[in-house]
Formats: structure tokens, sequence, C-alpha cells
């Protein structure tokens, strides 16, 4: 079956394009969902893209967790359904709860658009079930505030770790995941690693294991 | 109506319209136009409809030089973008302007708010902008205000630019004494129309409705056009820092989506922007360019202040706003797809038959004036003079002691003008959209076109880039505007592209000043000669006078945006020379080294006579370089001459070279003679590169190889590629991170 993969368009999202585009490569029925409808239409799983949603006027993700579809984003996270937040869509997950931690200001301050090498350091996750562990994949970054950093007393599962930690992220952190591996957020773009043409096709891993992720969640 | 009596401030005797920016001789005309003393609004509509920045008063009478015409351009100068048909099906909108006075005022703001305007011009023309270029220019970092200048201005565009989700492509940063005190900022857009609808800033008929979008209206940027851009600098600038507009990227992002979604659903006769002078420029000069009239409600217009004089309305500069001409039954659908992004969007005035700008506020007629007497701006043909550089030509930099040639490699990659920007473009997005095949760091990005992103053979794409020369000017300004055109032809090409057209930017001094004059125009001659030489129009850009510091004014700096198309984007040439392949240099190298960045950076000093121009060596370069299939990485040369070139090609392709070049002459490895560049090639294709450079009459010379972890030219430059790339890579930041 063709998976049916909802992209939430928050007001200032700006990698919905370019998710749609890299998920539909994959197999993937993906599709826009407006960030105020109250319901996500069925979908197998959802995507929360990049870009500034809101304006990240106050905080990152800030605004856009009390936005209307969060409420049915947050049903299918309960309902292990898979979750993936890219970037913007990681900070958003994380103020909104659904995986721990918050992303602040890079170590330099300074935004930075640059590629990383990432090591995948747990297979078991809607967003790695493709990969072998240990493997490292070339994936590029573009964020002012990805400096992860776990809540206190909380040791989270990280997913994937920077070769060359770009940023400050708490045990070079690029990307955690919550207890039950279906809600990952990840610093990262995938999307942008999803052509050789691009530069590298390592992201298309990252996409595929969503897509696996819904059709083993049909199954069971 | 009442005229105006009243003098700006208690106390100052200057009459409202000087302080205003008018002239006593542009007064007198304003009053012969309306046929009575104006208002105090219609006043603050001149004042800025026929300032410097919007009327290209000094300038119409050179532009008219430029060649427009091409049987692809769709549209020419006159709106808000060129616009040119690239392929079958695909049209391409694009457009150069400058930011220079706000940024030196409030570099972060400035910066963002001329990324943000070029956006709304690509905009107007129902175009999705799709990417950014930045060609900057700054005083040397040496120095704490240059530092800070050139940190906000890159924040500002990293900023705005990021969030609207634009890559930022391309550009330049180059540093230089003339800059201290007066930067250029100048930012390109390049739109894409997604369809064959191609919007005018000009309604249908008479009874459209003009509807105001985006933000609401307040007191900043009040005079922008007027005040800022077409004055010069004087000590005490700080105080015009309520003049720099501030920008909102969020609601720029709104603005852009709901705009080409009125576009999209047909809502729209037509569509301009909001820039400099505002809602007078937008109202008068669509009426105008219909033929019509309009009838303007000021009270509509939603304030940030609500105290606004109605004068304050007119004039605000106020960011995000665009104006939409609307057909009366489709007005409610269009408020409604406005509110859906959460905008305002307000009728604020009807067009009318009879051909005059009526604004009404507060129960009171505020004006009425002819709308095409705003929108014709005076035209002056101010006093030009040749300047006399002729003790500037008479230095022969070849009689200068000079240090080795490895040290003045050394000096010269760490010149911040020629060291690695990475620092700049790794804080822009540059890949966001997925089209950006080549980044910044080559000669020219590289953009696949959203129709073509299967990655199927065949599909069209576009080249970008955008600088020019400015050490050049200093010495001939003529020679600078044809190397403007030529270097960055040459830039196209050597990623494979054959040049279409440009957008320019002419960043000079003062106006009155007659020499100011004289390299303005002998700069727009020399672009004019290069665009016929190559067959490629002008389609739009901007002229920036007043670049003027205390120090005086900036080098005369013509900065070309080119536009080159590919018809197969993914055949386009590599950005990264292959070890083991054969380099090749093309074209004729001459005993010159005046006006070098050698010269600047070993004897501090920009002397000696321009080098030579042969436009029919540069368009038979390009089109070698153009030729499908040809060899492979090619590389333009131009700051720093072979030395550089072939040291920014070894550190990109992370490879020595071995030069066995004999005879090494100063000037041959830093000479920058014009027309020449470096191509690659496996050993088996040096014939087929040979014979095609023949072909056109091309000089090319087998010079090495790419080997080894050197670059090993003989008797010059024994230099490990990893020391090359350690002060190539470091030296702005060392600069910027201390």
């Amino acid at each position: 079956m063709t998976p049916n993969v909802a992209v939430v368009v928050f007001p200032g999202s700006n990698c919905e394009q370019d998710v749609v585009y890299a998920l539909r490569r994959e197999g993937a029925d993906a599709d826009y969902a407006w960030h105020g409808d109250d319901n996500l239409g069925g979908a197998d799983a959802v995507v929360l893209p990049g870009g500034f949603a809101h304006g990240d006027y106050l905080r990152t993700g800030a605004i856009a967790r009390f936005s209307p579809v969060m409420g049915p984003v947050a049903d299918l996270a309960r309902r292990g359904a898979p979750v993936l937040g890219i970037c913007n869509g990681f900070q958003v997950l994380a103020e909104a709860g659904l995986v721990p931690g918050a992303l602040r200001r890079n170590e330099g301050l300074r935004f930075l658009c640059i590629w990383t090498d990432l090591i995948v350091s747990d297979i078991d996750t809607i967003a790695t079930r493709a990969c072998q562990p240990g493997q490292t994949l070339r994936i590029p970054i573009n964020h002012y505030e990805g400096n992860y950093t776990p809540p206190e007393g909380v040791v989270p599962r990280v997913v994937f770790r920077y070769h060359d930690n770009p940023n400050g992220a708490w045990r070079d952190a690029a990307g955690v995941a919550n207890d039950n591996g279906n809600v990952v957020g990840m610093m990262p773009h995938p999307e942008r690693a999803s052509e050789s043409w691009l530069g590298s096709e390592d992201g298309r891993l990252v996409l595929a294991s969503l897509v696996e992720s819904c059709n083993l969640a049909a199954l069971a | 109506m009442t005229p105006v009596k009243e003098v700006p401030t208690p106390g100052d005797t200057t009459p409202l319209y000087a302080a205003l920016g008018l002239t006593t001789d542009e007064y007198e005309r304003i009053q012969k136009v309306i046929g009575r003393e104006p208002t105090h609004t219609e006043l603050a509509m001149f004042s800025v409809m026929w300032s410097e920045h919007c009327s290209y008063k000094s300038s119409r009478i050179h532009l008219r030089e430029l060649p427009t015409e091409a049987p692809w351009v769709v549209l020419g100068p006159g709106e808000g973008a060129g616009v040119v048909q690239v392929a079958p099906g695909v049209r391409v909108a694009f457009k150069m302007e400058s930011h220079n006075h706000p940024s030196a005022v409030e570099p972060f703001q400035g910066a963002a708010t001329g990324v943000g305007g070029i956006v709304r011009d690509i905009l107007s023309l129902g175009a999705r902008p799709i990417a950014v270029l930045d060609p900057l220019r700054f005083g040397p970092l040496t120095d704490e205000r240059n530092r800070y200048l050139f940190d906000g201005v890159v924040r500002g565009i990293a900023a705005y630019g990021n969030s609207l989700g634009l890559p930022t492509v391309g550009g330049e940063a180059v540093f230089d004494p003339a800059y201290s005190g007066n930067p250029l900022v100048n930012a390109m857009c390049v739109g894409l129309l997604e369809d064959d609808e191609l919007l005018r800033a000009a309604p249908s008929s008479a009874g459209d409705i003009a509807v105001l979008i985006g933000s609401k209206t307040g007191r900043d940027g009040i005079g922008g056009a007027s005040i800022l851009a077409s004055q010069e600098f004087e000590e005490g600038s700080e105080a015009k820092r309520p003049s720099v507009q501030v920008g909102d990227p969020f609601t720029e992002k709104l603005l852009v989506e709901a705009c080409l979604e009125l576009k999209r659903d047909g809502l729209l006769t037509g569509m301009q922007d909001l820039g400099a002078a505002g809602i007078t420029c937008a109202l008068s000069e669509t009426a105008a360019a219909a033929g019509l009239g309009v009838d303007g409600n000021l009270d509509a217009v939603p304030l940030r202040e609500g105290d606004m004089e109605p004068w304050e309305i007119c004039m605000s500069e106020s960011q995000e706003r665009m104006l939409a001409c609307v057909g009366t039954d489709r007005i409610e659908r269009a408020i409604e797809v406005c509110a859906k992004w959460g905008l305002d969007a307000v009728e604020v005035a009807r067009y009318a038959e009879g051909g005059r700008l009526v604004l009404r506020g507060r129960g009171q007629l505020l004006g009425d004036v002819p709308a095409q007497a705003l929108a014709d701006g005076p035209l002056y043909e101010r006093p030009v003079v040749t300047a006399d550089r002729s003790q500037l030509h008479a230095l022969d930099p070849l009689e200068l002691a000079w240090p080795s040639p490895e040290e003045i490699l050394m000096r010269l990659l760490a010149s911040p003008s020629i060291a690695s920007k990475a620092w700049v473009w790794r804080q822009y997005d540059h890949m966001v959209r997925l089209n950006s095949l080549v980044v910044p760091g080559a000669d020219a990005a590289v953009l696949r076109l959203p129709e073509s992103r299967r990655g199927e053979a065949g599909q069209p794409g576009i080249t970008l880039s955008a600088d020019g020369p400015g050490r050049i000017g200093a010495l001939d300004p003529y020679v600078a505007g044809a190397l403007a055109v030529s270097e960055s032809a040459r830039n196209v090409a050597c990623m494979g592209a054959r040049p279409l057209a440009i957008t320019n930017c002419l960043n000079f001094g003062s106006p009155e000043k007659p020499e100011v004059m004289g390299d303005f125009a002998a700069a727009v001659r020399g672009m004019a000669d290069a665009c016929r030489a190559f067959g490629i129009p002008v389609t739009g850009g901007n002229v920036s006078f007043f670049n003027e510091s205390p120090q005086g004014s900036v080098h005369p700096t013509a900065i070309v945006g080119m536009l080159g198309v590919l018809d197969d984007v993914y055949a386009h040439r590599p950005a990264v020379a292959r070890e083991g392949d054969a380099i090749v240099l093309l074209g004729h190298t001459r005993p010159e080294l005046g006006g070098s960045e050698a010269l600047a950076v070993v004897h501090d000093t920009i002397a000696g006579r321009a080098p030579a121009l042969d436009l029919d060596a540069d368009v038979a370069l390009v089109r070698l370089l153009a030729t499908p299939g040809l060899g492979g990485h090619a590389h333009d040369l131009s700051e720093g001459g072979l030395a550089v070139a072939l040291a920014e090609m070894c550190v990109r392709a992370e490879c020595g070279a071995r030069v066995p070049l004999d005879g090494q002459e100063l000037w041959a490895l830093f000479g920058e003679s014009t027309a020449r560049a470096l191509i690659t090639c496996t050993s088996d294709d040096v014939d087929a590169v040979l014979d095609a450079a023949v072909h056109l009459g091309v000089p090319a010379q087998p010079i090495g190889r790419l080997t080894g972890r050197r670059l090993d030219v003989d008797r010059a430059l024994q230099v490990p590629v990893d020391d090359l790339r350690d002060v190539y890579e470091n030296a702005i930041p060392a600069l910027m991170e201390r």
C-alpha cells in the first residue's frame, strides 16, 4: 500500500514543498496539511518541515505548538504512528513535549548552512529503520538554534550524532527520539540530501525509513 | 485646500520643500504643473517621486544608451523587473537594486529590507522568487566599524532571506578603503513565472479597486528615498536612523504566498510593490501606466500609529506591503485569500477616468494632481567632465620593487577580497527549494528550475552571477563598465552557460560633481558597448548616486547581475577540477599589472593603466566555454591573475598542480589581462580543446596538470596545497571571529 503522509504547513514554513517532493520520490502519498486544521485526514504519518513557523517569534516553535493541528499530531504520536520533525519541526516537537529537550542557539552564535556527517546511533526508530548501526550519513544542516540540550536528569534516545559537532549540541546529538522511537526530531535536512545532483542521497534512507515504518504500523 | 505655509521646525527658516530634498527650480516647476501652491501632502508626494532614487533624473539621459531589446526579452526596463524567456514555457524575472545608504546607517535592517524590497519587485510581476544574490563592498576589515557593518549586513541578509525560504546563491564581498563609511549593499532577486500570465503594474480599467495588502503603515522609512538615498552622508548620519525601515520577513513570506495565490486564482488585474515612496508611488504609477486617475482615501490605510499625518502616510516606506488592482466582482474573494494568510487587505482607492491622483482623508481633500506628473520626474543633463587620471596612469607597476612570487601569492590569498567567502555564504541558506546544483564558491551558481527536478537530460536551467570591478573603475570607468559585463559573461560561461541578459546596479558618488557624472557616463558607455558585443540586453536595474563619505566618492562601481541559460542543466561544467586532468590557459596575457589586486595588496595603491579591453576576444572566449561537452571544469581569470586562479583551482580540487611554465614574469602570474580563463580536460581531450580554440580564434596553451600535493610553478611557486587552503579559508574568519 502507499502510505499517506501529511506535511504540516505553518505560516512561515518554507521546506514543505521540498519534503513533499522528496517523500513522493520514496513512494509516499505525501500532501500538505494546514496548521489551522484540527484533523490530519487519516494520515498514516506526519512530518513537521523546516522553516520559521509563525516567524519563530518569541522562541523557535513556541507559537507553533499552539496551532490547532498539533492536537491531532499529538494523537498520532500517542497511537505510535510515525512523526518526524525536521529542523524547525524538531523545535516545534520539543516545545510541544513530544520529544524531550530544547534547542538553544548555536554555540558560535551564527546561522549555519553546511554539510555534516551524521552517525546513526539508534536504528530502532521511524527515521533509521532502513539504516545500518553506526552508518555515516552526509546530510546538511541549516539553522541558528540547533544546540540540543536535554531536560535535567533525562538521558534521551539519541538517533543521530554529529561527527564534528557544529553547534555545541549535548553529546553531539543531531536528532533524538521519544522513548517509543516513533517520534523523531532531527536538525539536519534529509530532503536536501535526496538526490546525487544535490550532493548526497543519504537522506533518502531517513525518508525511506519513515515510509517503511508506515507500512509496518499498518501490518501490526 | 490649504497651501503650505508652515516650516518644518520652529525657528528653522529652511523652506519645507528644501527640507524635503527639492530644489527651488523643482518647487517652481511643481507650482506650474498644478497651477497653484502645493498642499503639504502634495509637496511630500512630489518630493519622493522626484527624488533621484525614484525619478533617475540625473541618470536617465545616459541610461538610454544601454541596449534593452532582444527576441527573448518579454519585459524590459521600467517595471518591477525584467523578464526573459529562457526556454519554451519558462520565463524568468530578475532585477538588482541597491540598499547602500540604509545599510550604512543600520547594517542589519538596511540589508534585510534591501532583500525584502527586491523580492517584492519580482513578486509584483506575479513571479515566484526563487533565488537571491548579494554583491557587497566594505572598507578594510582591519577597521572595527567596517567589521561591524560587514557582520551586520551578512546577518541581515541571512535573517531575511533564510526566513523567506529563498536560497542566497551568489554575490561577492570586496574590501577597499574607498568604501569605508559608505558600504555598497546590492541585492538581486530571481523569480520564475509559473504560468504564462505576467502581471503588469496597472489596473485593467477605471472602476478597478486598489487594495493595500500586508503590514500596517508606520512612521518607519519616511523619506527614505528622498532623504537617505538621494543625499550625501555627513558626520552625524546616525540621526537619519529613523529613515531606515524595519523588516519583518515573516509577514513578507505570508505576502509572497498570498499574492501568488491571488494571482493563481485569477483575482488580480495588476499589482505593484510598495517600496521607495510607498503609497504615493504605487498609486500614481499604476494609474499613470493605465492612462487613468485614481481616487484614494488615506483614512482607510491601516496604521501602526493612529496619529500619523496624511503626508507621513503618503511618504512612509513601511515594508511588506503590496498594492493589488482588483475588479469589483472579485474583491470579496481577494480579501478572503489575504485573511487566510492573516494579512490586512483593504480598499484604499479606486481607479477613475480623468488622469488625476486625488487623495482624501479626515473629511478633507488633501491633494489633487495629475498622476502622470508625479511619475514624470524632471530630467537633468548634468555637467559632465572627464576626470584627469594622468597622474594615476603614469605609474608603471613593473618598475616597482616586488617581493617573491610566493609571498605575493600568500598575501593575495589572505586578502579578504580574494580569500574564501565561505564565512559569508554558510550563514545563508543556499539550498532550500532543492534547485541549487552549484552553490556559492564557484564562478557562478547553477539552478535547475522546478520543472526540471526529475533529473532527466535536456532540461533547461539557469546560471547566475552578480559582481563587478571596483579598482579598475578608479582608473578607467569605461573599461570597468565593459568588464562588469564581460567578466560576468565569463563567469556563467565557466559553468557552460550562454549569457542571456543582465540587470545592473550602478553605484557612484554625487551627480552634482561633474567628474562623477563623467565617470557615470563612461561606465554606462562601456557597459553598452560590451552588451552589444555579446548581443545581450539590459532588462532593468538601479542607479545609486550620492555614495559619498567624508573621505570622498566611492570608486565608480558598476555591478552586473548576469543570467545565463543551460539547455541541459545537468550537463553544466563541474564546479571542481579533477585530479590528473590537464590545465589549458585560454586567452592572451599582456605585460600589465595596472589596477591589479597584487598592486593594491603589496603596494597599497591603485594606479597604472587599466588592463587592455578586447571585447571581440571576450566574446570568442565565452563562446568557447559555452560549447557543450568541451573539456571539464573551467575557472575565470580575474583578480590576482593566473597564480590566484591556479591556487583556487587546487584548493577546491584538494589537489596540487604541476605547471612547467618557462620564464616567469610577475605580470604573467599576477597580471589581470582580460578575456582569459582556465579550462581542464583529460589528456585525450587536450587536442579537441585546442582545435575548438583555434576554430574560434582563442589563444590556448596547455600549461600543466592537476597532480600531487603542491602548487608547483617552475622557478616561481612551490607551495603545499594545505598551506594555500589554510590561508585562503581562514583569512576572513580570523578577522571576524576574534
